[in-house]
């Protein structure tokens, strides 16, 4: 697990949820072969309404210099986070753009189970509505060990939840690496 | 030993434990995995990276591969992905895959899996599908899953699950004949919030739960995932019992589980079905829930009737009966969920005419049995919404994008309020067209 995860913010609002991540007409790329797995990067959050694509002004394109990564590192959520379907294209989506970690006051659990046990981004939960107070474009700086969150713009810090149980998994990388790790896996 | 909910007794036997309580992470085994053709390809890729390339499934007769989502297009990609299945198929000897182009074609998996004998009360069963928890009307602990986890299953047999709490949902009285399960399930939606069950169990029980059939108990249990659920449940009955042997071919034996007497609820809320009235989402969440005559006259450009929650043999029979000698007014798309429902629409009768010679003399179009639009899918996916039009449909998501054009309005409703707003070209509540 890196011990912090440093760049800027993209801010979304409540319910984000798989369709918005990683439209269906995408889901055909399989993300098993490397060449498609970086065309998830490029579709990542392209069915979010642009009046609600970069919190708080909306608009706000999540990729500009290259087409298949974003410039954004850290994705702020608010309720309800990864809600819909079962697709883990839809972590996969945000991994292939760029993004490191989510930050949301809570997730839809399929999306959750997906991010921790594929490994692919760290999804905190914070306390507070992170959603509303971080501005897209802030510079962020999460130390992971810690658990907090900070923004380097404003010089504000918020303590985010503990990764809990889930912390095992995301430190041994994913289900597998964590399985072989317990004994539940001996291939 | 301590009363438990049928969830916990599930997840309790199969994770050898004398009792689970909500918050245990425990492994637990499969009994089932499905998966189609939009995650089967990636859990195949998991599968094979982490176990080797000639690694062998935990249990042949345990995977079931339904392709379903994208079938009827000339998407190269899509079409390559059914291939990947195939291959799979046949380097695994696997004997349930319900092929393309070959007789045994199903479509929708989650009503596919009951009509070929894949679903039994008591059983887990996992699927690369978040409408998984269709199932759980067959009284079993159905949930969805990603393809790491069902790469994982595929090789072990087992995946841990954290042991959610119960949240329990009574419908008492009868149901009038203006409603469905549809209406049911998007008034708990409305009133509990698309987040209101997350990481928790929904079990459905009352007098008019258990005199639904099984297909309109799929469509409650169906449409957990859309409050957040994990899984929906309903313990089962003679109805269940009846349906799940006359289809349980290869005759497994199966333990039915009930909830216990005293069991903890995390949250209980009682319906009385006989004052409830047609219930509406409106764009763009599941859980923006109006009655329909508190929306009526809004204006619509498409009507469409299908998909896992709403493509079942009840839902067209009761759509059928409104367009019956009338003419839609809005293009109107039928897709049926399975090849067994497209022959029952063939077959089936109403007043002398089957019910697809009913939907094409009210001029509706009829598609073939798959996801279809329900999801958007690729370009020239029937029914797709292109542009962004405002469209009544009995399918489970109305996200911005899910059913194609991100700007599309989408309404969600039971097949009788679709069928009713078709004949009329805006919001009509059903109780207006069947005087």
């Amino acid at each position: 697990m890196q011990s912090t995860i440093t760049g800027k913010a993209y801010v979304l609002g409540d319910n984000i949820d798989t369709d918005q991540i990683i439209p269906a007409q995408y889901l055909t790329y399989n993300p098993s072969i490397p060449e498609e797995y970086k065309q998830f990067g490029k579709y990542a959050l392209s069915s979010v309404p642009p009046s609600q694509a970069g919190l708080p002004k909306g608009h706000v394109p999540f990729h500009t210099k290259d087409e298949f990564v974003s410039d954004y590192t850290i994705v702020i959520g608010g309720k309800n986070f990864g809600c819909g379907s079962s697709r883990e294209h839809a972590p996969i989506a945000l991994d292939a753009a760029g993004i490191k970690a989510v930050v949301a006051e809570f997730y839809a659990r399929i999306f959750y189970r997906n991010s921790v046990n594929g490994g692919y981004i760290i999804p905190f939960e914070t306390p507070d509505r992170l959603c509303e107070k971080i501005c897209t474009g802030d510079d962020l700086k999460i130390d992971v060990a810690a658990g907090t969150l900070h923004n380097l713009t404003t010089g504000e810090t918020w303590q985010l939840s503990p990764l809990g149980e889930v912390a095992p998994i995301i430190d041994a990388g994913g289900l597998f690496p964590y399985a072989r790790k317990v004994g539940m896996l001996k291939v | 030993m301590p009363a438990m909910t049928m969830t916990e007794k599930i997840l309790a036997r199969h994770s050898g434990k004398d009792q689970v309580n909500p918050g245990d992470n425990v492994w637990i085994d499969a009994d089932i995995l499905m998966t189609h053709d939009v995650c089967g390809p990636g859990t195949i890729g998991v599968f094979k990276k982490h176990f080797g390339q000639d690694a062998k499934v935990w249990d042949r007769e345990k995977v079931v591969i339904i392709p379903d989502h994208y079938i009827f297009t000339a998407d190269a990609m899509a079409n390559r992905n059914v291939d990947v299945l195939r291959a799979f198929v046949n380097e695994q000897n696997l004997p349930y895959f319900y092929d393309v182009g070959t007789d045994k074609y199903k479509g929708v998996c989650h009503i596919a899996l009951p009509e070929e004998g894949h679903t039994r009360p008591g059983e887990v069963l996992f699927g690369t599908d978040s409408h998984t928890c269709t199932a759980g009307a067959f009284g079993e602990f159905a949930t969805g899953i990603g393809n790491t986890d069902a790469g994982f299953v595929m090789g072990t047999g087992k995946l841990w699950v954290k042991a959610p709490p119960t949240m329990r949902f009574v419908f008492n009285g009868n149901m009038p004949p203006y409603l469905m399960a549809k209406d049911l399930i998007l008034a708990v939606i409305g009133d509990i919030g698309c987040d209101g069950a997350t990481y928790r169990a929904m079990e459905f029980d009352g007098d008019g739960v258990f005199a639904l059939n099984i297909e309109e108990r799929m469509t409650l249990c169906n449409m957990a995932i859309e409050a957040g659920g994990k899984n929906g449940i309903i313990a089962p009955d003679q109805v269940t019992l009846d349906y799940v042997n006359s289809r349980n071919l290869r005759k497994k034996s199966y333990e039915v589980v009930k909830t216990d007497a005293g069991a903890q609820f995390i949250y209980e809320k009682v319906y009385d079905v006989s004052t409830l009235e047609p219930v509406i989402a409106k764009p763009h969440s599941p859980d923006n829930k109006a009655f329909v005559s508190q929306v009526s006259g809004s204006k619509l450009d498409r009507a469409y009737i299908g998909s896992c929650t709403g493509g079942k043999m009840t839902d067209f029979r009761a759509a059928a009966g409104l367009l019956k000698g009338r003419t839609v007014k809005i293009d109107t798309f039928i897709v049926p969920a399975t090849s067994e429902v497209a022959k029952g629409l063939k077959t089936e009768r109403l007043n002398g005419q089957t019910l697809e010679e009913v939907f094409l003399s009210a001029g509706a179009k009829m598609g073939e049995p798959s996801c279809a639009a329900c999801l958007g899918g690729p370009s020239d996916t029937f029914g797709r919404l292109n542009t962004p039009i405002s469209c009544i449909s009995t399918t489970n998501r109305n996200f911005p994008g899910r059913m194609g054009h991100k700007e599309a309005q989408v309404f969600l409703a039971s097949p009788l309020t679709v069928a009713a707003s078709a004949l009329t070209g805006v919001i009509t509540d059903p109780r207006d067209m069947m005087q």
